[in-house]
């Protein structure tokens, strides 16, 4: 059975994260004939002696126009063992925001350093966004060793003054690799030039790490979509909550408790796309049929009587604003949306914001500004069902949403109270 | 089971059919966008299980260009039979008589379908329409999102996307605006063939392979049909063939393949070197950007 990992990759041009990608997708054969052929073309084109695998990412016209890349992009490729999902992103400081979106969903995150200029401001602001995000394996690859001659001591250099910086981050596993994505060391295959590097290739690390534990399976959170009741007289006693599980075990007979009611009764199946089944654990998308016709509805959440999350109107957060035509300040109100709930927030106050680059908090900030990340408390016109981010990533993150543009603003993780 | 792991395929089932319920629970009115190809049959598919036992709450569309294989309307009729669907119609040749749009050079009713979609959309409302696209199909669908914002006019800004952030859909829009939602957005093209391979979802015959009368044609093998006549210098020939894409009948070429079973279509494309669209499609040629050109006008 193969799987599926997730990892995101932030970086500039020069630090050969888009060559990095491309040398992943064609040397694991991710990379068809005809989309080589038309790099290969355009790199001609532009008198390029070589063929520019940053083309294969950037596939806006501005984005080929200008050599920079805007947005997220999602990359495919799969091996015998698992499938890869890269959600790859800018790495400038004005682009904050795509790291956040990119790191939101990911396992893993590679940091690329070029092994000539050592670990930068940039390095470390992926490193802190990354693990901030909840992201808990960083592969921090050193890149261009051929262009220091292979030296050991460069990389242990930069893998010490990196580890030094990230003891002051939350880090679940890092491992570090050198590289040479243009020509290929240690990206599918083993290098000739780095016999004292004892680890794994980038592309064996990704298939081998472990993601599994990285899920919370204790407790239960499962967030109502919406109610399947069929109209049809074959199903017409059928009723059942459809929706994603969030975290947790949920087994058919479980006790649950219904928020925000707090009715209980217990699970008398789970139906799946596949059938029923007798356990669940995320991320399925499953429906729960219920032993006792209770009143539950879309944005309600099922969870287990002696472990609730915190019932709220009052939310800690970090937020990251990702609008460059407004800013968020004190007592401006926005719509929020938490798990499949909507409600309203108003900015209660904005504690600090934090310089992405040295870590350091700014309290005497009171607004926060495209791609700031800052501490704000929101006061929510009905109670939300949170856990902190660090617990679970599903029941701690909301987004906010201007309500005159009907624009995402921002993205919050919920702290800890 | 015991290790409480999903596998790929599953993972990805799951995803797509919470993108599929946010959308039937948050839009006042949805519709999925059929065209008879396998990518939008995996997506009905889906819809299907994202509701079951009721049926699915929206209707399906289709753009009927005039310019169908017969096989797949057949196979769209079926379908719409036996699972009980609302099917819209929106029809290009009615477009066309009522000379609301007119054909482009060569007889391509490609750039033409947006104006009716357009106007099928306004005519019932819709506010939501699923596409089957995936990201690994094409460099600008790589940066769509899965919920992807259009303005009145259906046009597409990729300056300008929402962020999207873990499974956080935010589909609020104003009256008269869309949005695009793709749940096949994170599936590969051997992904859906997997899919289809392991839960035996039925496809038209077309893509399995099959002797057909075709003409060789700057590369590509074109079936001679009511939409495609041998010219002057061709030569048809019976060749052993099936398509890998079911676009219109007069654009879509096949392949020369001897995989007349699922499990061996999935053998091959695991071992194909070419893209789909690269290797049948001689709409998407027209330059590095022809892709996101047509989307910011309205195109899927």
């Amino acid at each position: 059975m193969s799987d599926l990992l997730r990892f995101a990759t932030a970086g500039s041009v020069d630090d050969g994260k888009s060559t990095l990608i491309g040398r992943l997708l064609f040397d694991s054969k991710g990379l068809f004939t005809d989309q080589l052929e038309d790099i290969e073309r355009i790199s001609q084109r532009r008198g390029n002696d070589y063929v520019d695998l940053s083309l294969l990412t950037d596939g806006l016209r501005a984005e080929r126009e200008q050599g920079i890349t805007i947005d997220v992009a999602y990359r495919y490729f799969a091996t015998p063992r698992r499938k890869f999902i890269i959600a790859d992103t800018p790495g400038h400081v004005q682009y904050t925001r795509n790291m956040v979106t990119g790191a939101s969903t990911a396992d893993v995150a590679l940091i690329l350093v070029d092994a000539r200029k050592g670990v930068t401001e940039q390095s470390r602001r992926h490193a802190f966004l990354a693990t901030l995000l909840g992201v808990s394996h960083l592969v921090l690859c050193v890149n261009k060793m051929d262009l220091v001659d292979w030296s050991e001591d460069v990389f242990r250099t930069i893998v010490d003054d990196f580890k030094e910086f990230a003891a002051k981050l939350i880090v679940g596993d890092l491992s570090s690799i050198p590289v040479s994505a243009l020509l290929g060391d240690n990206v599918v295959t083993r290098s000739e030039h780095t016999p004292w590097f004892e680890g794994a290739t980038l592309l064996s690390l990704l298939e081998n790490l472990h993601v599994a534990s990285d899920r919370n399976l204790v407790d239960v959170r499962f967030p109502v979509q919406l109610v399947i009741r069929p109209q049809s007289s074959a199903a017409r006693d059928y009723r059942g909550y459809a929706g994603n599980l969030a975290s947790g075990i949920l087994k058919v007979g479980d006790p649950i408790r219904v928020l925000p009611s707090g009715l209980e009764t217990t699970v008398a199946g789970i139906d799946t796309a596949s059938g029923p089944v007798d356990e669940a654990f995320p991320p399925m998308s499953i429906v729960v049929r219920l032993a006792e016709e209770i009143d539950v509805s879309r944005g309600d959440m099922l969870v287990r009587p002696r472990n609730v999350p915190t019932v709220t109107q009052d939310v800690e957060a970090l937020i990251c604003w990702m609008d460059e035509s407004a800013t968020l300040s004190a007592r401006k109100k926005y719509a929020i949306k938490h798990t499949t709930r909507w409600a309203r927030a108003l900015v209660r106050d904005v504690e600090y914001r934090i310089d992405v680059n040295t870590l350091h908090r700014h309290i005497e900030d009171d607004e926060l500004a495209l791609n700031d990340i800052g501490r704000v408390t929101l006061r929510i016109t009905a109670p939300l069902f949170v856990d902190a981010y660090r617990e679970n990533r599903e029941t701690g993150s909301f987004i906010l949403v201007d309500e005159s543009t009907n624009r995402t603003v921002a993205a919050g993780l919920v702290l800890r109270r | 089971m015991t290790s409480r792991v999903l596998d790929q395929l599953r993972t990805l089932e799951s995803e797509s059919i919470h993108v599929i319920r946010e959308v039937a629970a948050e839009m006042q009115r949805p519709c999925l966008m059929f065209s008879g190809g396998k990518d939008s049959i995996v997506m009905l598919h889906l819809a299907v299980k994202a509701f079951a036992p009721a049926r699915i709450p929206f209707p399906i569309m289709h753009i009927d260009t005039g310019l169908n294989f017969p096989e797949v309307i057949a196979f769209r009729d079926r379908l719409v039979t036996d699972l009980d669907l609302d099917l819209v119609v929106a029809s290009v040749p009615d477009a066309l008589a009522r000379g609301e749009v007119r054909e482009g050079p060569g007889g391509s009713r490609n750039r033409i379908q947006t104006p009716v979609l357009l106007a099928a959309i306004e005519e019932h409302g819709f506010d939501a329409l699923f596409g089957g696209a995936r990201r690994d199909e094409e460099k600008a669908r790589a940066k769509e999102r899965v919920f992807s914002f259009r303005d009145e006019f259906g046009q597409w800004d990729p300056k300008n996307q929402r962020p999207e952030l873990w499974n956080l859909y935010n589909g609020r829009i104003a009256p008269g605006e869309q949005i695009r939602v793709f749940p096949l957005s994170n599936w590969t093209e051997l992904d859906i063939w997997n899919y289809i391979a392991h839960y035996d979802v039925p496809v038209p015959g077309l893509y399995l392979a099959h002797d057909r009368e075709v003409v060789e044609r700057q590369g590509m093998l074109y079936a001679v049909n009511d939409f495609i006549d041998a010219r002057d210098d061709e030569v048809p020939a019976v060749r052993r063939v099936r398509y890998r894409t079911m676009g219109d009948a007069n654009l879509t070429a096949a392949v020369e393949s001897e995989a007349d079973t699922i499990a061996k279509v999935v053998e091959e494309i695991a071992a194909v070197r070419l893209t789909e669209r690269g290797a049948t499609r001689g709409d998407d040629k027209v330059s590095d950007t022809s892709m996101e050109d047509r989307k910011k006008e309205g195109y899927f």
